[in-house]
């Protein structure tokens, strides 16, 4: 990396300011260390590549707009290799172009961040319009088995928070990371403070020569060190199930161990990327357990049915997959109800009855998108789950 | 020392090295290629090539897509990146783009590079970005065992295709000339040292550079269109070819017994992506940090 890509002080716009989620998220790139975003132009993104478009190349960075989605992720993950952080960003549609080269994102053990800006679907649904459609495609989108993180912000100041954590995230596990918004906070304008100091997440390097250096051979966490193009250590890397050297090893062990160790060195260290919010949990007989924009109208739902006399509080994901189903076990173990808010017509919702294990009912408020719920809709939900539990 | 002793053929066979195995993985020998393909004979050429410009080699970076070419790139002694289907240029305008002091090549086949793949040759080309691209043309899908593909000549049996070819091919020469690219060469690999230096050529030279390869597939497309022999289809390159550099690559197209023309048919200069990029924010005088990491390594 040449020195005016580590310059990062005067790239980083420190102060407070009045920027949507889009706009903070752009930011929260530049202050986290990316100097490379490639993406395809789709509404409800635009507006990261845009201000991107307009930011990076004043920086020192590299911003180029590729001729689909699937290029976009190739172009990243290409640069990821060359030792820059990267991002793309799409909506929808585009994120259904990216499933492969997640895949191979995956399995290269490649860093890098992918926004998903949700918006109305299947198809090309509701362009401009707010859904939360895409999680199930985010933990199973691509071919196989894998693990894989996901972020949920639910506001503009979250939106930038979240995306120097991804980046972070990705850094330390050596795995792509979905930052997965919808159009409401994309589009939504709040304050956002952006910090003097954004620590860069390192890059896990080469403790060896190139000729003692296994390129896939893990540390004793399970994530190896990588040797970038250009460096020396001329490695080969490919979507092939491969041995430690990165030679292509068509075995059923090797096939296994690799993929048990793709999914391990995430599953072994929950503690490192599991966050939520509790909002009012201390005294509540029914949880609302809810993500993004959806999680910020579950208060108004909240506040409700309080007034009507219902103990009710918000677990708050901020973390999507892994799915946090520790905390919402002990969760199920304090409360009566659990209600799911969400704009689909249940995704996350089966992964917290299946983290709840029967304890407790499990309700959903689903709404397929196109409009956010009413706060009214979250209290019916609320109500009608703590009828059924008494 | 006598042979009687048992050294002599020890010695003899340790004295015995291949020319270019200093570029080669030879852990990972021996290839997955058939007898009497022409992907050896395209990689060799390609391996002189680097032996000629005489670069550093870890500043050399070979990415392929997927299929018998694709493998290409896990033989070399290189940082080499086999991706996913077809994916290849984006993948490689990438690290070229992050790291533009890199020699940046694109070794695939014609199926990766033009069907699943043709979108992103033509906008790599349109952009004149900075990478090199060897497409291996063999006329059909040989790794999945013989399929039609996007150069397959009209009447020619596939196992998809198994009363003819009725589909138009792709002239790529004419293609990646339309598209934009800056230097456009056809050879067969019956043409080692010409497509060596087309290779050269195509990788110093500024911008979007192509080399078509015509390689035989036995296995995959000569058998079933009595060519069953690696010598067979280099017989008819032989018969058919006509070398016309500077020829109109409209002209090129390839008819199943019909002469067709070989040779470096564009060698012109043009903007490249990247000293478009690194011009107009010298333009915009926007300050150390902003031409550093992408006009390093630009002459």
């Amino acid at each position: 990396m040449s020195p005016s890509l580590t310059t990062r002080r005067s790239a980083v716009l420190s102060g407070v300011h009045f920027m949507s989620g889009d706009e903070a998220i752009a930011e929260g790139a530049i202050a986290a260390g990316c100097r490379f975003f490639a993406a395809y132009p789709i509404t409800p993104q635009s507006e990261i590549a845009e201000r991107l478009a307009w930011r990076l190349p004043q920086i020192g960075g590299m911003f180029i707009q590729m001729e689909d989605e699937i290029a976009a992720l190739a172009a990243v993950l290409g640069a990821s290799w060359a030792g820059m952080k990267a991002m793309t960003a799409t909506s929808g549609p585009g994120f259904s172009l990216m499933m492969e080269n997640l895949g191979l994102a995956v399995m290269t053990e490649t860093p890098c961040v992918i926004v998903d800006v949700q918006r109305g679907a299947p198809s090309t649904g509701l362009p401009t319009l707010v859904a939360q459609g895409d999680m199930m495609q985010a933990r199973w989108g691509s071919h196989g088995h894998y693990e894989i993180i996901a972020l949920c912000p639910a506001s503009p100041q979250e939106a930038f928070d979240l995306t120097v954590k991804a980046f972070a995230l990705s850094e330390r596990f050596r795995v792509p990371v979905l930052l997965m918004t919808d159009e409401v906070v994309g589009h939504m304008y709040e304050r956002v403070e952006i910090p003097s100091e954004v620590p860069e997440a390192p890059r896990r390097k080469p403790r060896v020569p190139p000729e003692e250096f296994l390129p896939f051979k893990p540390d004793p966490d399970l994530v190896p060190a990588m040797a970038c193009a250009g460096e020396g250590y001329r490695i080969h890397v490919t979507g092939l199930t491969h041995d430690e050297r990165g030679y292509p090893d068509m075995s059923a062990e090797a096939h296994d161990r690799l993929v048990r160790r793709l999914v391990d060195k995430i599953r072994l260290f929950p503690q490192e990327y599991t966050f939520y919010e509790e909002v009012q949990l201390e005294d509540a007989e029914i949880a609302v357990v809810s993500y993004g924009i959806s999680a910020r109208v579950s208060l108004g739902g909240i506040e409700l049915a309080r007034k009507a006399g219902i103990k009710a509080g918000l677990f708050r994901l901020i973390t999507a997959w892994p799915f946090p189903n520790e905390a919402l076990f002990r969760l199920a173990q304090k409360v009566k109800g659990i209600v799911v808010v969400e704009l689909n017509l249940g995704q996350m919702s089966r992964e917290a009855e299946r983290a709840v294990r029967g304890q407790v009912p499990v309700h959903g408020v689903y709404h397929a998108g196109g409009r956010i719920h009413t706060p009214e809709e979250v209290f019916q939900g609320i109500e009608e789950v703590y009828r059924r539990c008494r | 020392m006598s042979v009687k002793e048992g050294k002599t053929t020890p010695e003899l066979v340790s004295e015995a090295r291949h020319p270019l195995e200093r570029w080669l993985r030879t852990d990972r020998l021996p290839h997955i290629w058939c007898p009497g393909c022409g992907l050896g004979t395209a990689l060799s050429a390609f391996l002189f090539a680097l032996e000629e410009l005489g670069w550093d080699p870890d500043s050399v970076v070979v990415v392929s897509g997927i299929g018998c070419a694709g493998r290409a790139a896990g033989y070399l002694k290189l940082d080499t990146y086999h991706t996913t289907h077809g994916r290849a240029i984006p993948f490689a305008t990438g690290l070229k783009l992050a790291k533009p002091e890199l020699h940046v090549v694109v070794f695939s086949g014609d199926g990766d590079l033009f069907a699943i793949g043709g979108n992103h040759f033509i906008h790599a080309a349109r952009r004149n970005m900075d990478i090199a691209v060897i497409c291996v043309n063999n006329f059909n899908y040989g790794m999945t065992g013989g399929q039609l593909g996007p150069t397959t000549p009209v009447g020619s049996r596939t196992t998809t295709s198994p009363f003819g070819n009725f589909e138009h091919p792709f002239n790529l020469v004419h293609l990646a000339a339309s598209a934009g690219a800056t230097y456009v060469a056809r050879w067969t690999t019956l043409d080692g040292r010409r497509l060596t230096k087309a290779f050269a050529e195509a990788l110093s030279h500024k911008g979007f550079t192509f080399v078509e390869v015509l390689a035989p597939c036995p296995t995959g497309y000569g058998r079933r269109n009595r060519l069953s022999e690696g010598l067979d289809e280099l017989r008819y390159y032989q018969e058919h070819m006509v070398i016309r550099h500077g020829a109109d690559p409209k002209e090129a197209d390839i008819v199943l017994g019909k002469p067709f023309l070989v040779g470096k048919f564009v060698d012109i200069e043009k903007p490249s992506y990247l000293e478009l990029y690194r011009a107009k924010l010298q333009e915009l005088e926007v300050g150390d940090g902003a031409c550093g990491a992408v006009g390093k390594g630009l002459s």
